[in-house]
């Protein structure tokens, strides 16, 4: 009888420690991030893809039911999900996972926002007041969030602290060296200019140096106009910009109407894994951007 | 001078003798020296490679550091305002006109403005409120729609709520009326719960712990004229799933004791879809709901709508909604169009014609629905 409680006892230990941590990610790129720190410890899922607006998203029963069973809850933040992810967390009813306690990360408390704005007036459109919260498209963000992401599971699951650190660092390594490979390659992109269609972009033209000239979208999040596209004709018909640039998720029509009549390229670029074929984890989504922008302005 | 002529001529041909195998064993040793001094410069230049990836690394994290440091300490205004509720006011309005003989309200009306106010009151609570302000035969009226006080810290995926609420039973009893896809509430909700059922009370919701939504719920309430303060009580349920990546679905059914001689049974099902589950651009939601209410005789009621967007913007949607009482059976048919400027405003056509044993009749409404402050995150 002894041996058999002792046995049964090993045997929950060893369903609790070998019971992996479930990751709700909001969007790809950080259940990419997850996997990569956590390796075998966690499963992770994304609430959205790469073909998916992150700003609009349905509150689904499904999501639900994953905030209800996850360990970590983490988002871009900084309000990108302010429309649907609160409703998931009310609804959810998990302690664990609501803002303030260690379940909870905003991957964007942890680099410097752009673009905040103490401004907050609803007629500039969909202004976020703590920043452009798309901080995936520069890899040193994701330096900043992979050590936070790390930290954050050392403290929920300390038992495997160890992994978590050598994972960190190992990732780290491979990441650091990918980053310099991206910026040796992306050198000739230095100085270009660029339209893009919504302001999801300015982390990455910040990291290669490309200036944003304009958008596609007169007030950010409503629909590009008419008018501010025949402005945008006008300025730019003779020069002035060498790319246009959209999200997978974004209306094709006004940047291929742009391109048409100025003869600038306009290009799909992935915002996060899995916006493009190429794009299959978190080194791929880079190497597709960089060789994606290479492709059209890096020639000059 | 010999001597030295000797030597001098000796040393020559023993150099001569000599040197080539000197020269050769100095060459082996150069090209020794040559490819130590080679390895050396090969290993250093790794270790110093190594040492400016750390270096560069931990110059990151320091800034890194720093940068989150300085973020830490940006916002540390003291003062009473630092905690305020999120505030949200929506305003309704109507024009409205009718050809049909029913008592319905003409002209320009101002409909419910919604004072929405919330906040998590500390590390376990979250309280809520909605005050409706409507003007109605000439006076302004204040009216609490909800006042509730909600758990957050409750174990097990169990949630308590308690204070004044919308029941958590049928589809849109709990939906606000900013949140209607018309501009007008359905018909078994008007016959039955004279728009909807909101109570003061208590409220428990579980949610299982697995992939498939379930959540169940129960609820005890004030009921009317009821001596004890206790005479409601309901129970609910909703399940819901996605099919692949662009559809999803909810249906649940609920039952609600309302006094010693009425009860109300509902079931609901919703459906969304939308191209990948991209809801910015296109997007389509169909819902029906069956209500029974039971007293001294059975009467019952439904409805079914489909609304579709085809561009970001603007919907299309149509309804249809019915009941079966003794000796009537109304319908009315409903179609509606609505622009969206952004999240926060909304211009609504509507046109509807309705039919029963008492009276034929059209409608038509012209509703604006627009939303400042804070907006809480919509439920499915």
């Amino acid at each position: 009888m002894r041996r058999f409680m002792l046995t049964l006892l090993f045997l929950m230990a060893s369903v609790t420690a070998s019971a992996e941590l479930e990751i709700f990610a909001c969007e790809p790129e950080w259940a990419a991030l997850a996997d990569e720190i956590g390796g075998d410890l966690v499963t992770s899922y994304s609430a959205t893809t790469a073909l998916q607006d992150p700003h609009y998203i349905q509150a689904r029963p499904s999501l639900i039911a994953k905030v209800r069973k996850a360990d970590l809850v983490i988002c871009s933040g900084a309000q990108l999900e302010i429309g649907w992810l609160p409703a998931l967390l009310q609804k959810a009813n998990n302690r664990k996972v609501l803002p303030g306690n260690d379940g909870y990360m905003e991957a964007s408390s942890y680099v410097i926002r752009l673009d905040a704005t103490a401004n907050l007036d609803r007629a500039r459109g969909d202004i976020h007041p703590q920043g452009n919260p798309h901080i995936q498209t520069d890899p040193h963000n994701i330096s900043a969030v992979a050590r936070a992401l790390s930290e954050r599971l050392v403290k929920i699951d300390s038992v495997n602290s160890e992994a978590y650190e050598t994972n960190l660092e190992q990732f780290l390594i491979r990441w650091e060296q990918a980053v310099s490979r991206w910026e040796d390659r992306a050198e000739p992109l230095r100085g270009k200019r660029a339209i893009t269609h919504h302001k999801s972009w300015v982390y990455l033209l910040r990291w290669l140096g490309i200036e944003e000239v304009e958008h596609l979208e007169a007030i950010p999040g409503l629909p590009p106009t008419a008018t501010h596209l025949g402005k945008l004709t006008a300025e730019f018909g003779s020069g002035g910009a060498d790319v246009i640039i959209r999200s997978p998720y974004q209306h094709a029509k006004p940047s291929e109407w742009l391109a048409e009549r100025t003869g600038i390229p306009a290009i799909i670029l992935p915002l996060t894994v899995g916006g493009t074929e190429g794009a299959t984890d978190l080194f791929a989504l880079f190497d597709d951007i960089v060789g994606r922008l290479i492709e059209v302005v890096g020639d000059a | 001078m010999r001597v030295v002529g000797f030597t001098n001529a000796g040393l020559a041909f023993a150099l001569f003798l000599v040197l080539p195998a000197l020269a050769m064993a100095q060459d082996n040793e150069i090209e020794d020296i040559r490819t130590a001094i080679d390895e050396l410069r090969a290993d250093y230049e790794a270790r110093i490679t190594e040492l400016e990836r750390r270096l560069a690394i931990a110059e990151q994290n320091s800034t890194q550091a720093a940068r989150a440091a300085q973020q830490v300490s940006q916002p540390a205004e003291s003062g009473n305002s630092a905690f305020n509720p999120a505030i949200g006011v929506v305003f309704q309005g109507f024009l409205t006109g009718n050809d049909g003989e029913a008592q319905e309200e003409e002209g320009f009306v101002v409909g419910e403005t919604e004072l929405i106010m919330s906040a998590n009151v500390d590390d376990k609570f979250a309280a809520y409120l909605t005050a409706a302000l409507a003007f109605e035969d000439g006076e302004s009226e204040l009216e609490v729609e909800e006042a509730w006080v909600e758990t957050t810290a409750l174990p097990a995926g169990f949630s308590a709520r308690f204070g004044r609420m919308f029941s958590g039973i049928g589809y849109l009893n709990a939906k606000h009326s900013h949140t209607w896809d018309f501009a007008d509430q359905a018909l078994p909700y008007q016959a039955f719960l004279d728009g909807r059922y909101v109570d003061n009370g208590v409220q428990v919701r579980w949610l299982a712990p697995t992939d498939l939504y379930l959540e169940l719920g129960g609820e005890i309430m004030q009921g009317e004229d009821d001596p004890s303060g206790l005479g409601a009580s309901s129970v609910f349920t909703n399940v819901g799933g996605d099919v692949g990546v662009s559809h999803s679905w909810l249906a649940g059914a609920s039952y609600l004791d309302l006094d010693a001689t009425t009860s109300l049974s509902m079931a609901h099902f919703v459906w969304k879809w939308a191209p990948q589950g991209n809801w910015k651009e296109r997007n389509f939601v169909f819902q029906t709901e069956y209500l029974e209410r039971r007293d001294s005789s059975t009467e019952t009621g439904w409805y079914a709508q489909a609304v579709y967007q085809p561009i970001q913007r603007w919907r299309f949607g149509a309804r249809a909604d019915g009941l079966d009482l003794d000796g009537d059976d109304p319908r009315r048919y409903t179609v509606m169009m609505d622009w969206s400027n952004s999240e926060f405003s909304r211009l609504r056509l509507q046109f509807a014609r309705s039919e029963s044993a008492i009276d034929d009749g059209n409608q038509w409404g012209l509703q604006y629905i627009h939303s400042i402050g804070a907006h809480g995150a919509h439920a499915f």
